[in-house]
């Protein structure tokens, strides 16, 4: 019951955000929090296979990459006319650019999964960052969809009677799908797939001795993982109305993976903050110094080794040490 | 009595050591099978064939008349195979219960649901609890694994075997561990479960082992070198010879 009362505390403090924004004439800070929703999606989606189901993927952004590519090429063909290999015509409808963008990126996870789950521990690392390398390579070299520059989107995809072009309502948006994204992800992980998935990584042995196939579980949820990071790279071609081979580069899953270990591997909270906490430090130390990384660096080492849980564990601490106090 | 677990001319070589040397037995139907021998003689490898974590090099394995050579562990454990590990091997970030109930709710399959409630299974998790009310472990249901004793988690092993509604299970080392008192608790749960399930204990408690056991084999080196009733092994001079050695005591 408390969680549901900050539960909803919270979506109302989101959703009166671009009024305050206005109000203090700050319109970067909207923009700031959209992204932080829609990296905060794409951290959790890691986070379930990483935290919940304990497959350490490298190569998360690839999916994250390519949802953003899925809303570029439909959006270049929809400019130009001309259908997708010759049949399927382009499309600026984001209801339908969306689900297309999931069910592309579930389909290349399935791909990436089947192969590289046959594998565990370092070398499951290395083969998913390998994969991630190889897509990223293979679109700077797809010169009809830009190559390295990548695609710019003349336009936001569009939804029945809404002015996608709008920033505060682009922001309710992709606030909707974050609320629905996280009850979703909440669902799942009470789910009994979710159980089994967090009992395959306590115990992958006792798992098979009480009749658990692991790989056919763990692919599943490389999948919907890999859906949940084409989703969020496909809200973000719309955000940025770009999409390059820059978001499936392994540094940006490198930087999913910090956001996940800065907010707390295996919580459910934890990604959004940590995205929070990513992209916050990163514009305002970006601003104050060019050396930003360093700075960076140092207060994730002091996060990671001061709160051992990340900040998940943090707030959790603070906030039983309030409710002591109140009693 | 039928034959619930056949095994013919089974065979594991490690580089050149032959840890399972042409085995044959068979475990009949309501029957307590022990297998015993000297430390280092195969017994772990030959339960792990068995419950398929390793690979026989030939030989054949049959489960209640179906060849279960070849399969992997999850499918043979669909089959009726049932194990518990010499080290426990539990899912130690949940409690008790939950453990019996992740055994409960495999067993009765859904698991590749995401929108339902593994909470709200209510089949499964009164069964469970009724599994672990009828256990020894009845007060520490809510207890997490990590935090139980060496021979509390040794009864859990035995329970989360059970609630699969194993046919055979394969006892690797129950005893290993207890204390006196525990191990009598033991073998009473052993003795009960008999009526469910047939069983092959590996086990070195020989106290253990006179009591339960209907039959016995003796592993050394990789072979069978005895097989028979429990008054047999014991007057057996090659067993005396091999597996006892010079103390000519029983240990």
């Amino acid at each position: 019951m408390r969680n549901r009362i900050l539960a909803l505390i919270l979506i109302l403090a989101l959703a009166a955000l671009p009024t305050i924004t206005q109000e203090l004439g700050e319109a970067s800070l909207l923009a700031l929090a959209t992204r932080i929703l829609i990296y905060g999606m794409a951290a959790a989606s890691l986070n379930f296979i990483l935290g919940y189901g304990g497959m350490v993927s490298f190569g998360h952004a690839a999916f994250f990459g390519i949802g953003a590519y899925v809303v570029g090429i439909l959006a270049s063909h929809h400019a130009s006319g001309e259908p997708l290999f010759g049949i399927v015509p382009g499309t600026d409808q984001m209801l339908l650019t969306l689900p297309l963008a999931v069910l592309v990126a579930g389909l290349f996870a399935a791909a990436i999964g089947a192969l590289s789950l046959r594998t565990g521990g370092v070398q499951f690392i290395m083969i998913t960052l390998a994969f991630a390398q190889m897509l990223f390579f293979l679109f700077v070299s797809l010169k009809a969809y830009g190559g390295e520059d990548g695609i710019i989107i003349r336009r936001t995809n569009a939804l029945p009677g809404l002015n996608m072009r709008d920033k505060a309502t682009f922001y309710y948006v992709v606030l909707a799908i974050t609320v629905l994204f996280f009850y979703g992800l909440r669902r799942l992980t009470q789910s009994s797939f979710g159980t089994v998935i967090s009992g395959i990584r306590q115990n992958e042995r006792r798992m098979a001795a009480v009749g658990i196939p692991a790989y056919r579980y763990k692919l599943y949820a490389f999948v919907l993982s890999g859906m949940g990071a084409g989703l969020a790279g496909a809200l973000m071609a719309n955000f940025l109305r770009f999409a390059s081979p820059d978001m499936m580069h392994w540094t940006k899953s490198g930087e999913l993976m910090i956001m996940v270990i800065l907010g707390g591997v295996g919580t459910l909270f934890g990604p959004f903050l940590g995205a929070a906490a990513f992209l916050i430090l990163e514009t305002f130390l970006a601003a104050w110094s060019e050396h930003w990384p360093f700075a960076l660096g140092l207060i994730l080492l002091v996060v990671v080794l001061g709160t051992r849980g990340g900040l998940a564990a943090l707030v959790q601490r603070i906030t039983a040490l309030v409710r002591r106090g109140v009693k | 009595m039928s034959v619930i677990l056949s095994i013919v001319g089974l065979v594991k070589t490690f580089g050149g050591l032959i840890a399972t040397d042409n085995v044959s037995l068979d475990v009949r139907e309501g029957e307590i099978h022990a297998l015993i021998g000297p430390n280092g003689a195969g017994k772990s490898t030959l339960i792990n064939q068995l419950c398929g974590e390793l690979v026989s090099d030939a030989g054949t394995i049959h489960l209640a008349g179906r060849d279960i050579t070849h399969l992997k562990t999850p499918d043979r454990v669909a089959l009726g195979l049932g194990r518990t590990f010499q080290i426990t091997s539990l899912l130690d970030e949940l409690s008790v219960l939950e453990n019996v109930g992740m055994a409960i709710q495999v067993r009765e399959g859904h698991n590749f649901r995401i929108y339902d409630l593994a909470r709200g299974r209510r089949a499964v998790w009164d069964e469970a609890r009724g599994f672990v009310a009828s256990s020894g472990l009845a007060d520490r249901a809510d207890i997490r694994v990590a935090d139980l004793s060496h021979g509390e988690k040794k009864q859990l092993e035995l329970i989360v075997a059970l609630a699969m509604k194993p046919r055979l299970l394969l006892l690797d080392e129950p005893m290993a561990g207890l204390g006196h008192v525990e191990s009598q608790a033991m073998i009473e749960m052993l003795s009960e479960t008999r009526k469910s399930a047939a069983m092959l204990l590996v086990e070195h408690d020989m106290e253990a082992v006179f009591a339960l056991a209907d039959r016995i084999s003796v592993l050394v080196y990789g072979r069978i070198i005895a097989s028979g009733t429990v008054d047999e092994i014991r007057n057996n001079p090659a067993v005396r010879e091999a597996y006892l050695g010079a103390e000519d005591e029983l240990c």
